[in-house]
């Protein structure tokens, strides 16, 4: 406790600046392993229902876009360089270049979130979301093909394909495209059969997509507000060379959430990569 | 006050009563906005002690509702509706609301810093928070209540709590979720501090035991809580919006949510206990005045019943449909977690081997607590065997186990705790006389309330059933009368230590001579603590030398000279004791 370490960062508990900065960085770790264990209830439901029903799970991932998922993934990866650049410039008391490296780190995650609106909203047009929309469209599309009235005679395989390509050239399609297809699949196979796809494990995928990704985006809007204090702070000048940890603590956890998506990706949009060989 | 003159009064006449002017973290300021924006982890853990005391309240009329209404064979005074209610009130309210928090929030919060030679937690402002997120997630639960309450007993089992319960089921899951954040911030802050912010000589293995104990418990905390969380939050969607994971009829499992579950909330129950085991710990020595038998053992194994604690959660789901090995698995890991339970229980007895016992209400408590902890332990043995527990799952006698271990050990432990430290806390003594005879109450009422459930239990009594066959009347009247019994038990040390807070004797800074450094700081404690940092040079429980952890001699203990009203040497500090010496005090 020895006078020459107090300084205006220095909080009134503690001794020193090292046990501060100590204590910031293992209370954040301790709450990463925490976000690691919430995730972690969630990845493992996934790994279970991913091993009971690969081929639903198979044909769901395979809708979702993989190209804005892609190009998400660059930027957070990105972001997570450019906010350790700005814990460099922090511990140089390159306040400029501080600011410059957040304000870059807050760009790059504010486009994840966009193009993730753009994707939720697509997702969203094309009645891609489990319960009562994704049933209507898929029974919609298998009324289509077997008629609920006994006068009308279902149509044939090939009679299905033509009529759902025809359907999907008109200028107003009456079905989405993967509802089409999940009944031209499923054509002449019971419900026992192991290629079935059962549309009720495809929508258990969906509430994985959402549930997941939908988490995944509230620790970025989080993240993302974390980095408009850490903005304010250093702008204010409140964020001394000896004050970097803030920073510090901050970056881990927006790594984490990077590293998080990162698992999310390959198990949500890369799991279907190799269904168009089926 | 520096100690050195403490010691140097002369023992004939007592010294002079210290200035009362000294402003201590109760009397710095009275506003409302200082209790409420206060950082100060004292004040913190009275916000809690307030708040936990209206949930034990509540949760305690619920659990009267259940027993009274099990009078009669047909249900006594509410519908079945209403008992469904109320013994999932219970449930939720004791569990997520008084046994989570009860030592960790109030007692880890309030000595936690003080045990070990700190001004306050490693983040204070978090401290501060937590307790508003557990307030906002009891403002979920109490608003749950209010429109009519939840019935799907607290373990909220998909599909029925999803599909099928027409109760309000979002915002008690909701309450219970916010709550689990503020448990995970009381974790993460003891865990840091307890890392980081040690005083100068205090090593691990100087920890008092009732820090060992948090450290496990604020690990349970921290690993578990975020996957009950996870599965709160799975089951709020799909009873939201109807699309969920745990939905049968589109290929979810309902098995799925229960190993998400158990894999908290049986950990859950060790975040309840071990705060109370450190407590006894504590107490034990104490009023021994011994030296802990076994330091290493006792404080390993609560990280061992933390580590072990982990990977037996299955063993609630021997009749749900897990496959055979793996219920072989869970059954041998639930009889490896007796096994440190049992090391402390072996050496909190050897520790009171020749020690010199008096029967102070905080000892009376902990004594209970050995005693009842063990039936129930003992008991948990029968539930973990694969074959007794087909016969026994589900029955009265899991009811009794698990009160046993939670009431008979946990709340035991809690009441010792408040009394142990309430001079701490508060300066002031209550009154010896009563205190005893409410623990006796208390253990009397105890087991009148729940040895005659582990006989219905055994004749196969369903829990949450509200009709039973007549051949098990007396023993539910028994069980009745003895639990109102038990709440007039629970009542008495809400009279007499109110009382105390008026017009108790002034308690002095050590009145029961105890050797951690939370009794080296005046009571109640000043803002910061500690004037200046202690240095610590020996271990927690040197009794049998007399030196508190910075070496120095114990004033006159309760167990010196008969058993003495603790509060008539109040504030006098006795230099009595071998003098210490300074080879043998070191480690």
């Amino acid at each position: 406790m020895s006078a020459h370490t107090h300084s205006s960062v220095l909080k009134h508990h503690f001794d020193h600046l090292e046990q501060q900065h100590a204590s910031e960085r293992l209370g954040m770790w301790m709450f990463l392993a925490t976000e690691i264990l919430f995730f972690g209830g969630l990845f493992g439901a996934y790994t279970v229902y991913r091993l009971y029903y690969p081929t639903e799970f198979e044909f769901a991932s395979s809708k979702l876009n993989r190209v804005i998922a892609t190009i998400n993934t660059l930027f957070l990866i990105t972001s997570s360089m450019t906010i350790t650049f700005g814990i460099r410039a922090a511990k140089l008391g390159d306040r400029a270049g501080l600011i410059r490296y957040l304000v870059l780190t807050l760009l790059l995650g504010g486009a994840f979130m966009v193009m993730k609106g753009f994707e939720y909203n697509a997702d969203f047009e094309e009645r891609y979301v489990p319960g009562t929309l994704f049933r209507s469209e898929y029974n919609a599309a298998f009324e289509a093909v077997f008629p609920t009235s006994p006068l009308q005679p279902p149509l044939s395989k090939e009679q299905a394909k033509a009529y759902f390509e025809q359907d999907a050239q008109s200028a107003h399609p009456k079905h989405q495209h993967w509802a089409a297809e999940l009944v031209l699949l499923n054509y002449g196979k019971s419900t026992k059969d192991p290629d079935y796809i059962d549309p009720g494990k495809v929508q258990l995928f969906l509430s994985f997509y959402y549930i997941m990704t939908g988490i995944h985006g509230i620790h970025i809007l989080v993240g993302l507000g974390c980095i408009v204090w850490l903005i304010i702070e250093a702008a204010r000048g409140a964020i001394p060379p000896e004050n970097y940890s803030t920073v510090e603590v901050v970056s881990l956890y927006w790594h984490l959430v990077d590293g998080i998506w990162l698992f999310l990706m390959p198990l949500l949009y890369l799991a279907g990569a190799g269904w168009a060989g089926h | 006050m520096s100690a050195t003159t403490v010691w140097a009064t002369p023992t004939t006449t007592p010294p002079p009563e210290p200035p009362p002017a000294e402003p201590n973290y109760l009397n710095h300021n009275y506003s409302i906005w200082s209790w409420l924006l206060t950082t100060d982890h004292k004040r913190i853990g009275i916000l809690y002690l307030i708040s936990i005391t209206l949930f034990f309240v509540g949760g305690g009329i619920a659990a009267g509702v259940v027993r009274l209404n099990l009078l009669a064979p047909n249900g006594a005074i509410v519908t079945e509706d209403v008992y469904n209610r109320a013994f999932t009130a219970h449930g939720v309210l004791m569990l997520f609301f008084f046994l989570i928090p009860a030592v960790p929030a109030v007692f880890g919060n309030f000595f936690i810093p003080m045990m070990i030679g700190a001004k306050d937690l490693a983040f204070p402002k978090l401290n501060l928070a937590s307790w508003y997120v557990f307030m906002i997630g009891a403002a979920c639960a109490a608003w749950s209540v209010l429109v009519g309450g939840i019935d799907t007993g607290w373990t909220l089992y998909p599909p029925y709590s999803t599909r099928a319960s027409q109760a309000s089921v979002i915002p008690g899951v909701l309450g219970a979720f916010i709550s689990g954040f503020s448990s995970i911030m009381t974790g993460l802050n003891i865990m840091v501090t307890i890392h980081k912010m040690r005083a100068p000589g205090l090593t691990w293995n100087r920890l008092p035991l009732f820090v060992w104990a948090l450290y496990a418990t604020s690990l349970i905390q921290l690993l578990a809580t975020p996957v009950v969380a996870i599965s709160l939050v799975l089951i709020m969607v799909e009873r939201a919006w109807g699309v969920g994971i745990f939905d049968p009829s589109i290929g979810g499992d309902p098995l799925l949510f229960q190993h998400l579950f158990w894999f908290y909330s049986h950990p859950a129950v060790y975040i309840m206990i071990l705060p109370g085991m450190g407590v006894i710990s504590e107490v034990i020595t104490c009023f021994s005045r011994k030296n802990i038998f076994g330091y290493a053992a006792v404080a390993w194994s609560s990280m061992g019943i933390a580590v072990v604690g982990f990977l037996l959660w299955a063993h609630h789901m021997f009749v749900a449909g897990i496959s055979f090995y793996a219920a072989l698995l869970f059954s041998f890991l639930s009889m490896l977690v007796a096994v440190p339970s049992a090391i402390k229980v072996f050496n909190w007895t050897a520790t009171l081997y020749r020690g010199s016992i008096t029967f102070q209400a905080p000892m009376i408590f902990s004594l209970g607590f050995i005693f009842l902890f063990t039936i129930g332990g003992l008991t948990g043995l029968y539930l973990a065997t694969l074959g007794t527990d087909i016969h026994l799952h589900d029955t009265y006698f899991v009811v009794a186990h698990f009160h046993f271990v939670m009431v008979g050990g946990m709340v035991m432990a809690y009441f010792a705790a408040l009394h142990y430290w309430w001079p701490k806390m508060f300066g002031r003594m209550y009154s010896d006389w009563w205190s005893r005879v409410a623990a006796m109450i208390i253990i009397v009422g105890f087991f009148l309330t729940f040895i005659p459930q582990f006989v219905m239990g055994y004749h196969g009594m369903p829990r949450r059933y509200p009709n039973y066959p007549a051949e098990l009347h007396i023993l539910n009247v028994m069980s009745t009368a003895g639990s109102s019994i038990l709440g007039l038990g629970y009542l008495l040390p809400a009279i007499y230590l109110t009382v105390s807070l008026f017009n108790g004797p002034k308690a002095g800074s050590n009145p029961w001579s105890a050797t951690g450094l939370e009794w080296q700081t005046p009571s109640p404690p000043s803002i910061h603590n500690f004037e200046e940092t202690p240095v610590v040079v020996c271990g927690p429980y040197e009794y049998a030398i007399g030196v508190d952890q910075m070496g120095r001699p114990l004033p006159e203990g309760p167990g010196e000279g008969g058993p003495i009203d603790p509060a008539s040497h109040a504030g006098h500090p006795y230099p009595a004791g071998p003098a210490p010496k300074e080879t043998e005090v070191v480690g």
